[in-house]
């Protein structure tokens, strides 16, 4: 479960501040959605919550079961089971993605003094997720991301989340640069994920990932706040009417 | 941004104990006085007992290196050198031993400490007889063994010290010595003529491929000294050997000089790969202390269907400047250039190879890597040409950098000359940076900071790497990652 408390967020070097005391809850099994315009917060929201060091907390907390992140690393806070899938997936070159993901399945497991996977088991365990997201085996061997088109970026992000089995899953616009195809897959990948055990927080500025994901609450974001909670009705609603309400609302 | 300062704190803090080959061994050692004088010459020459010719040779080139001025076209700072005030000479005191038992139990020990042992008995626990190394132990100027010299004799191969060779073998010294470096080449080669006190010499005869690899692993000790090794490496038609260098030094707060000359020699149908792990002492973060590795290799494809390789994995002396490069003079002939150059703190290389295609249909290729943390400075310089009668040379050049952190350079300098229409030359260089939007990611996915750097500076070598012998290529994994240690914040 993810509680998040009063938390007042600014650019760390600069005055600008992004959150004003946002709250927010997203229950095990949860899909919760944040939909808001476009400089509400939403990504600074999810870079927080994942440990990005741009930022200064001023005030406020983030618990993920019960347990304070906000003086952990990053690589501390995904050992604990936060997953951010980006909305631009880096590139890291020279890197076979095999290579990278059983560097990151390790370290999590060594973090969690758990011991390392057996090559064996490793290699299943890929193949087996791969298939499911129509990855090709020839990706698997090419450096992480390097050349990859926006769909297949959005792919391997959902692999990594399928491998590294998160108890709390952030999309950030995983929507943005898909055609309509690709959307599927990756909504159908993440529709596999959901598990009573697990939480997501989906964040999007439009309806149609909702079709494909149904969420069971959403929020709406406006000036670094929640200012609305409700189904996945009120996306639709929000499609219908836009943001301005809200916008003058905050 | 806070965690580019707290990368810059980082590096600036960057403990030079890191270095831990930095341990000085205490012997009793006999030295000339300081400086460089005919007599000094004199003293080194009539140390090694050489004969009449070798000292001539010495004194002419000692003659000539008065006349010549230290050159200053390298991207390379560092104040002038006082050539009077070094020692050009220090052994430990007493005969030369004859046999193991004879060598100091102290240089065994720091040996040993270098992980390097040097009884053969010790070798050969444990380790299969395709996987043997022998080795020839240079400290400070004097070879103090090297190991399976009988068992190479009995296959017609020739491995001693280059002391030795001038002794036993001076007729293949005499036709070899300075045919790829000539004496005059550059200043740091002149002055090492001169005064060039120990190195290794190998010769393969026709046919032979070596039964195993070689190896020469350098030390200096003592304080305000040059150590200036000397090594001649000539494979007879059709024979092939693998020879493996290894550099360390005690860190001391004086600049030492390291200026060495190697040349190969590879005759028709010959292959000969040359590998270096280099890690001397590199100073502190500051630049204080640390080798000047001013070094001259060169290889000579001589003959038809020759190949040299160079492999290099260069991560200390506070500044290089080397250059291994090859002359494709036969027929067919094949040079190859595999670098990865470290280089964190205040260090400073100048660094990259020469490919002087002469014959027809010569082939070469360089694939070089730069990597830059800290406050260091890394300069690829590389020279690929072509004379007019060497018709269908090709080569191709790959040579990438990366910087990690915004306080250190990365630059590439190429010459190319072709006077041949029908040569093909191809460049390609990139220059990336490991950026914190990288970091993040992988951190996000559970890696820490450093093995994070660590699995993208592996991914960025993995092709230079590969061109190691197996268990070299563990080791100079490791020594990258703990080079770049504390590099990001």
């Amino acid at each position: 479960m993810l509680e998040i408390r009063n938390l007042v967020v600014k650019i760390a070097d600069e005055d600008k501040q992004i959150l004003n005391g946002l709250n927010l809850t997203v229950n095990d099994g949860e899909v919760a959605a944040i939909m808001g315009p476009n400089g509400s917060g939403k990504s600074t929201l999810s870079y927080v919550i994942a440990g990005k060091e741009d930022y200064e907390v001023l005030d406020g907390e983030i618990l993920l079961n019960g347990e304070n992140v906000l003086e952990m690393e990053a690589d501390a806070r995904a050992a604990a089971g936060i997953f951010l899938a980006f909305q631009y997936p880096l590139e890291i070159p020279g890197v076979a993605t095999m290579t990278f993901l059983k560097a990151a399945m390790n370290a999590q497991r060594r973090a969690r003094g758990e011991a390392e996977l057996l090559t064996p088991d490793f290699i299943k365990a890929v193949n087996g997720a791969a298939d499911k997201l129509g990855i090709a085996k020839d990706m698997l061997r090419r450096p992480l991301n390097v050349g990859f088109s926006g769909g297949e970026k959005k792919r391997m992000e959902i692999l990594q989340m399928a491998l590294l089995a998160p108890s709390m899953c952030i999309l950030d616009e995983t929507d943005s640069g898909l055609d309509i195809d690709a959307l599927r897959i990756v909504a159908d990948g993440v529709n596999a994920l959901r598990d009573k055990n697990r939480g997501f927080l989906v964040i999007t500025h439009y309806q149609r990932l909702l079709d494909h994901i149904i969420p069971d609450t959403v929020h709406v974001m406006s000036q670094g706040r929640i200012v609305k909670t409700g189904g996945k009705e009120l996306a639709l609603e929000l499609e219908k009417s836009g943001y301005a309400a809200y916008v003058e609302a905050a | 941004m806070a965690a580019v300062q707290e990368t810059i704190d980082q590096v600036k803090s960057i403990d030079v104990t890191e270095y831990k080959y930095g341990f000085v061994t205490e012997l009793e050692v006999e030295k000339p006085a300081k400086g460089l004088t005919e007599d000094t010459v004199r003293y080194i020459s009539a140390r090694k007992n050489e004969p009449a010719w070798m000292l001539e040779w010495r004194l002419d080139a000692f003659r000539r290196w008065k006349t010549m001025t230290e050159p200053a076209w390298a991207r390379v700072n560092y104040p002038p050198i006082d050539y009077q005030n070094i020692y050009y000479y220090a052994a430990p005191k007493g005969p030369a031993p004859q046999s193991l038992d004879e060598v100091d139990p102290a240089i065994l020990d720091a040996y040993k400490k270098l992980g390097i042992p040097l009884s053969e008995q010790e070798i050969l626990a444990g380790v299969a007889p395709e996987n043997r190394v022998a080795v020839d132990a240079v400290f400070d100027s004097v070879s103090v063994v090297t190991t399976f010299k009988k068992e190479l004799a009995q296959a017609g191969v020739i491995f001693c010290s280059i002391s030795d060779a001038i002794q036993e073998h001076p007729e293949l010294v005499k036709k070899y010595l300075a045919t790829v470096v000539p004496v005059t080449d550059n200043y740091f080669a002149t002055l090492n003529c001169a005064v060039f006190t120990d190195g290794s010499f190998v010769y393969i005869p026709k046919g032979v491929r070596c039964p195993m690899e070689l190896s020469t692993y350098f030390r200096i000790n003592e304080q305000n000294t040059g150590q200036f090794e000397r090594t001649l490496i000539i494979a007879d038609e059709g024979s092939y050997v693998s020879y493996l260098e290894g550099c360390t030094a005690p860190k001391r707060d004086e600049n030492q000089l390291h200026a060495a000359v190697v040349e190969l020699i590879a005759l028709d149908d010959a292959e000969i790969k040359y590998s270096t792990v280099q890690n001397w002492y590199p100073g502190d973060a500051e630049g204080k202390g640390g080798i000047y590795n001013f070094v001259t290799k060169r290889g000579d494809c001589r003959g038809k269907n020759s190949k040299i390789s160079w492999t290099q994995v260069e991560t200390g002396s506070a500044i290089t400047w080397k250059y291994p490069s090859c002359i494709l003079r036969g027929d067919g002939s094949r040079g190859e250039f595999y670098s990865i150059a470290v280089s964190n703190g205040a260090q400073q290389v100048d660094s990259g190879t020469k490919m002087i295609h002469l014959g027809k249909n010569t082939t070469s290729k360089i694939i070089a890597k730069g990597i830059a943390a800290g406050k260091s400075d890394s300069t690829y310089r590389g020279m690929v040409s072509a004379h007019r009668k060497a018709t269908g040379a090709r080569n191709f050049t790959n040579c990438d950098s990366l910087l990690i952190g915004d306080q250190c350079g990365a630059h590439t300098i190429p010459y190319i000359e072709a006077k041949t229409a029908t040569a093909v030359f191809e460049h390609e260089a990139t220059t990336s940076k490991i950026g914190e939007d990288q970091m993040f990611y992988c951190q996000q996915r559970g890696l820490s900071e450093e093995e994070a750097v660590a699995l993208i500076v592996n991914g960025f070598v993995k092709e230079v790497l590969q061109q190691l012998p197996m268990e070299f290529a563990v080791e100079a994994q490791k020594l990258i990652t703990i080079s770049l240690e504390g590099s990001v914040g």
